[in-house]
């Protein structure tokens, strides 16, 4: 709260600054600068010295609204301190309850895909149906395309929804997982001890 | 502390809640896929139920052992139907080794889970608007005004009846044999020989055919005699020797 809102001049940019503000409050997903730039009908440099102007005015601890890039465009969300009041008004039903089960079968699908339930089934060693039909069911993930050849098994990808709920600006901000390499090398030592010794 | 009857073992999974045993049966008549049960879940309960009791019942372990082995081999092989064979062609140290590489891609797996899980938490007050409109405000497109009267029209075109569809193309015209009777007499009359081909030449395909069943209709009546040196080669038709006889008592006289 260092400084009161600016009241809103008639300056070019500043209307423009209005427009973009007006789509992005009747757009249900984030826009990209593209998207904007064709429905504001102006060119994209100007679209972001507008929205460099929306993300002061709409910041952390000044507004109620704050302006965030998420999956790969801009939205309007609430601040995180009206998080309470929000949740007393409604649940997150994209999230509620993912179980252990749902959070692997993503993961498999946010990492590697698209990527079909064969493989999710072969990696989990746990039938994926129905974990992932609930996942189409939330949003987070969806069909795309199938496996090469006649018959090829659907395969899934992770959905923008998934960018979104998760605040990631897309899925390569998804960290880095540890090169698991020496991991392996335990695991199979392990494995060849246990066989020495069935052996011997 | 009672002993741990294997069979008698309450359940608690996601995809089956109950004793042991029902399980069993269940997966045995096939009303229960194997796929979606967790076995190690299955093992976690057991060892759980066995700890509770404190010392070691060797009986109650050996019957587990056998039917979770049991269990662990018809899920695998209901899982990868195709591998079957593909693994057991492996080496032992292959057999580890592809084994390890499993373990390890699951355990990445799990990792990437346990982020998303803290992911989850950690943006648990970031609340934002979820509607089923469509993406983007698409520039629309305008049409040029428009008469309702085009729509009657269109409508009435609709709800006329449709032309008989012609079926004419599909009839095979066939020519009278008798035409072809006729004319092969009097090149006969003519000559005393000729090549079929060289008198169908240029007809169509059924023309050609009609043409030969004439021929046919006068070989059966003994008014020409046929002539082909090889198969496919040209048919050479000849005046018969009655046909001739006839023709001279029909000059001479």
């Amino acid at each position: 709260m260092d400084r009161p809102l600016r009241l809103i001049t008639a300056s070019p940019v500043d209307r423009l600054a209005r427009t973009v503000e007006a789509l992005l409050v009747v757009a249900s997903q984030p826009l990209s600068v593209e998207e904007l730039s064709e429905a504001a009908n102006d060119d994209s440099e100007r679209i972001e010295t507008a929205l460099g102007l929306l993300g002061e005015r709409y910041a952390e601890g000044r507004s109620g609204i704050v302006l965030e890039h998420v999956a790969g465009g801009w939205a309007f969300r609430a601040s995180r301190e009206a998080a309470e009041a929000c949740g007393r008004l409604f649940e997150r039903p994209v999230e509620r309850g993912l179980s252990a089960a749902a959070l692997e079968t993503l993961a498999i699908v946010a990492y590697l895909g698209p990527v079909s339930r064969p493989e999710i089934a072969r990696i989990r060693g746990v039938a994926a149906d129905s974990v992932v039909a609930g996942l189409v069911e939330r949003g987070l993930i969806a069909e795309s395309g199938r496996e090469e050849g006649i018959g090829g098994a659907v395969r899934y990808r992770a959905t923008p929804l998934f960018e979104r709920v998760f605040g990631l600006d897309s899925l390569s901000a998804l960290p880095r997982l540890d090169d698991l390499g020496e991991s392996t090398n335990e695991i199979r030592e392990r494995l060849e001890s246990v066989a020495e010794r069935r052996g011997a | 502390m009672p002993r741990v009857v294997v069979r008698e073992l309450e359940l608690d999974l996601d995809a089956f809640e109950g004793p042991f045993d029902l399980l069993l049966t269940l997966v045995l008549k096939e009303e229960l896929d194997l796929a979606e049960i967790d076995v190690a879940g299955i093992v976690l309960t057991f060892v759980e139920r066995l700890a509770e009791r404190g010392e070691l019942d060797l009986e109650a372990c050996g019957e587990f052992l056998v039917l979770v082995a049991a269990l662990l081999e018809l899920k695998a092989r209901g899982l990868f139907p195709d591998e079957e064979t593909e693994l057991s062609e492996l080496e032992p140290e292959e057999a580890a080794e592809e084994l390890a590489r499993r373990l390890a891609e699951y355990r990445r797996a799990k990792e990437a889970a346990a982020w998303l899980a803290e992911r989850l938490e950690a943006e648990s007050d970031r609340f934002f608007r979820l509607g089923p409109a469509p993406l983007a405000p698409r520039v629309e497109r305008r049409l040029a005004p428009q008469e309702p009267e085009t729509l009657v029209v269109a409508l009435r075109a609709l709800a006329e009846e449709p032309p008989e569809v012609s079926l004419a193309h599909l009839e095979l015209r066939f020519p009278p044999v008798a035409q072809f009777l006729e004319r092969f007499r009097s090149v006969l009359r003519r000559r005393r020989v000729f090549d079929l081909d060289a008198e169908v030449e240029g007809m169509s395909r059924i023309e050609q055919a009609v043409a030969f069943l004439a021929l046919l209709e006068l070989r059966r009546g003994g008014e020409v005699a046929l002539e082909q040196a090889a198969p496919f080669a040209p048919i050479r038709v000849r005046r018969s020797a009655e046909e001739r006889r006839e023709e001279w008592t029909a000059r001479s006289a």
